[in-house]
């Protein structure tokens, strides 16, 4: 069934939703890249929640003008407006008032979706028989997806793709540096509330699928995966776009290949799962990369005070350095060092003596540094400067009798 | 209006509304300040997944069960909150974004999942609350708020709202002077001996449980409003955190009466018949409240300093 599903072979609707999906996850996760990158992830929040009076104004004009209340595109316009002065009221706060983005945030949501919650229940009053269960689009509800809901969806993120394309370059510069960027010349203002832009035609295309609480998911979590595998912006963007698209495929099919799972909350989890994924796995970033390289770290320390300390005759009582020593063939299982374990305990004496010099030394201040108790000094002086160092230590001196 | 009619009707859950509202406001005085106003907005989220997990458990639906998992939830996100800000290295508001949307969609699945058409449990009522359904039906007239046989039928929201609303009074007047110095300069509250990160996190935990004893009566839109509303119009009007606390009380008592008002009463007015959503309503007055201050508030602008004529 499952394997039907990602093949795309359960009929028509799930296809559609399923290519639907795809295309609404690869948009979303290319626009929630820049948003992320600036420190605005929370914005599509507030975004998303305001789409909602705008669906019930929208609805509820269409029906006063006789038309269908349910014409999507009628409602998705509607939601656009509303998104829209919901943004510059949240810009407007921030700018001009006191007020810090994430309370001007909160305070257009809850403002916004509360407006919307009355206005739904005005709804439910003034046509009780054609109220066209709205509130799908809280949740999304891909049952009775129609071919042109899946052209509006695929035309909108071929758009905000291509509009992504174009402007990628200032938006990076801005996402990153706003004061560079506003020094070259850059109009940031209108370049931000273009992404802004963006986010809420993502938004609107989204709100039929996943619906206008959970599409913020699909904006901010594709990101934040992609962020651990590169740190370089435009792979960010193409790998988020992929775990975006990859999450709506999943994600569709998995909710198509069984009865009671809801396509949105299902794409939201698949995403979610790559994202634990790749917090756990991914190199460099990753949880399991940090432990790994907490471990080496740890094993170079013991081991390197384990060799000064057979350097000079002290007894070592840690089980896990005795442990690495001998594993390492430094010591034998009494505790007594072999030769290969004298010989490199004398080295890291003499490397330990040799990093004195060098940093009681202003001339190899650069040098100095980079003392961390571990480095190699090999790594840091040529042959020639550790000869030179050599020679101001001396060799072994006899003690006069 | 005749006390027969207004009692039995209205005085509970306007009474309830305001509660809510004022529990909410006051935490979220702090949370403005601090920055982590949408610490709400999170929490209020993941209080779904919290209630369908403990009406899976105990099978009933119940104020004390879901009450409980609605703040183990919130909880738990909290700390999923910050384990992905510093496992990952993402910074706070992504992290937030991940987390709350996760456990929320986990949440509607659950909820799809199980069969809940016996019971009251979906996610609408989640998010709107059903605060006009809260009426006190044993009630006659005033008079009834001295007959103890009578105030036993009062809707346990009432008293549990209250209890919640006396609860974080005390916790802001207990900690009142370590809560203001390190909102303001957590680097000199360490300096004085205030242990900062505990109190932050008493903070959010306060926060979390008045949103959760909010939410149970009035649903989720009225807890994120209350957060961040009336102390956001609050510090419009004032410099000093004594009077923005006594003026976001007075926005958020002044948004719940209006709200429930005009929810109530507002369609008959205008010839309709049928109540609209209380909570809602609410939740658009306090944006009034606060797109009214935003504009003529006497120290809206940054610099603080009153506009001069």
């Amino acid at each position: 069934m499952l394997r039907d599903a990602l093949l795309l072979q359960l009929g028509y609707n799930a296809t559609l939703v399923a290519i639907g999906a795809t295309l609404l996850g690869v948009a979303a996760g290319c626009t929630g890249t820049f948003l992320f990158l600036r420190k605005r992830a929370l914005v599509s929040d507030a975004v998303s929640h305001a789409t909602l009076p705008g669906i019930c104004l929208a609805f509820m004009a269409m029906v006063v003008l006789g038309g269908d209340g349910r014409n999507l595109p009628g409602l998705l316009a509607g939601s656009a407006l509303s998104a829209w002065i919901g943004l510059l009221c949240m810009t407007w706060l921030t700018r001009r008032t006191r007020l810090a983005e994430d309370a001007a945030i909160g305070a257009v949501l809850s403002v916004f979706f509360g407006f919307g919650v009355v206005l739904l229940t005005v709804i439910q009053t003034m046509s009780a028989g054609r109220q066209a269960g709205l509130e799908s689009f809280l949740l999304g509800s891909t049952a009775g997806m129609l071919r042109s809901d899946a052209v509006i969806i695929a035309l909108g993120g071929a758009l905000s793709l291509a509009l992504i394309l174009m402007l990628r370059r200032p938006m990076t510069l801005v996402a990153f540096d706003p004061e560079y960027a506003a020094a070259r010349g850059l109009p940031v203002t209108r370049i931000d509330l273009t992404i802004m832009g963006l986010v809420m035609a993502v938004t609107v295309v989204g709100l039929k699928i996943v619906g206008l609480i959970l599409i913020v998911a699909l904006l901010i979590i594709p990101p934040v995966t992609a962020r651990f595998w590169t740190d370089r912006s435009d792979r960010v963007v193409l790998l988020s776009g992929l775990a975006g698209g990859l999450a709506g495929y999943v994600g569709a099919a998995l909710s198509a290949s069984a009865p009671n799972l809801p396509t949105g909350p299902i794409i939201v989890l698949v995403s979610f799962a790559l994202f634990a994924l790749s917090l756990l796995l991914a190199p460099g970033r990753g949880v399991l990369a940090a432990v790994l390289r907490h471990l080496r770290f740890q094993r170079r320390v013991h081991l390197r005070q384990g060799l000064l300390a057979l350097a000079q005759g002290q007894p070592i009582y840690e089980p896990l350095t005795l442990r690495l020593l001998r594993r390492n063939g430094l010591v034998r299982a009494d505790g007594v060092a072999t030769e290969t374990g004298r010989a490199r305990a004398a080295k890291a004496l003499r490397d330990e003596k040799r990093w004195e010099i060098v940093r009681s030394d202003l001339a190899h201040e650069a040098v100095a540094a980079l003392y961390d108790g571990l480095r190699d000094i090999e790594t840091v002086l040529t042959r020639d400067q550790i000869v030179e160092i050599d020679r101001r230590i001396g060799g072994p001196q006899g003690v006069a009798t | 209006m005749s006390g027969a009619e207004f009692v039995p009707l209205s005085l509970t859950p306007l009474l309830i509304g305001i509660c809510a509202a004022v529990a909410c406001a006051l935490p979220g005085n702090f949370l403005v300040l601090r920055r982590q106003a949408l610490i709400g907005d999170a929490i209020s989220h993941v209080v779904l997944p919290g209630i369908v997990v403990a009406f899976l458990l105990t099978g009933v639906i119940s104020a004390w069960p879901m009450m409980l998992g609605a703040a183990g939830a919130a909880v738990i996100a909290v700390i999923l909150i910050e384990a992905v800000r510093r496992l990952g290295r993402i910074e706070p508001g992504a992290a937030m974004g991940v987390v709350f949307t996760a456990m929320f969609a986990f949440g509607v699945l659950l909820l799809e999942q199980t069969d809940t058409s016996s019971v009251h449990l979906d996610v609408e009522h989640a998010l709107y609350g059903n605060l006009e359904s809260l009426i006190w039906l044993d009630a006659t007239g005033w008079a009834s708020l001295m007959d103890p046989e009578a105030l036993r039928g009062l809707p346990s929201e009432l008293p549990r709202m209250a209890l919640t609303l006396l609860a974080v009074c005390l916790f802001t007047w207990l900690f009142w002077r370590p809560l203001k110095i390190s909102t303001f300069d957590e680097g000199f509250a360490g300096t004085v001996g205030i242990a900062t990160a505990p109190l932050g996190l008493a903070l959010v935990i306060v926060a979390a449980v008045a949103a959760v004893a909010a939410f149970d009566a009035v649903g989720s839109i009225i807890v994120i409003a209350m957060f961040i509303c009336p102390p956001a119009a609050a510090r419009m009007m004032t410099n000093r955190l004594e009077r923005q606390v006594a003026w976001s009380v007075v926005f958020a008592v002044a948004a719940a009466v209006s709200g429930y008002v005009l929810a109530g009463y507002g369609p008959l007015w205008l010839g309709g018949a049928d109540a609209i959503s209380a909570a809602g309503m609410i939740a658009t007055m306090s944006g009034v409240i606060l797109a009214v201050t935003a504009r003529f508030g006497p120290c809206r602008t940054r610099t603080g300093a009153p506009v001069q004529g």
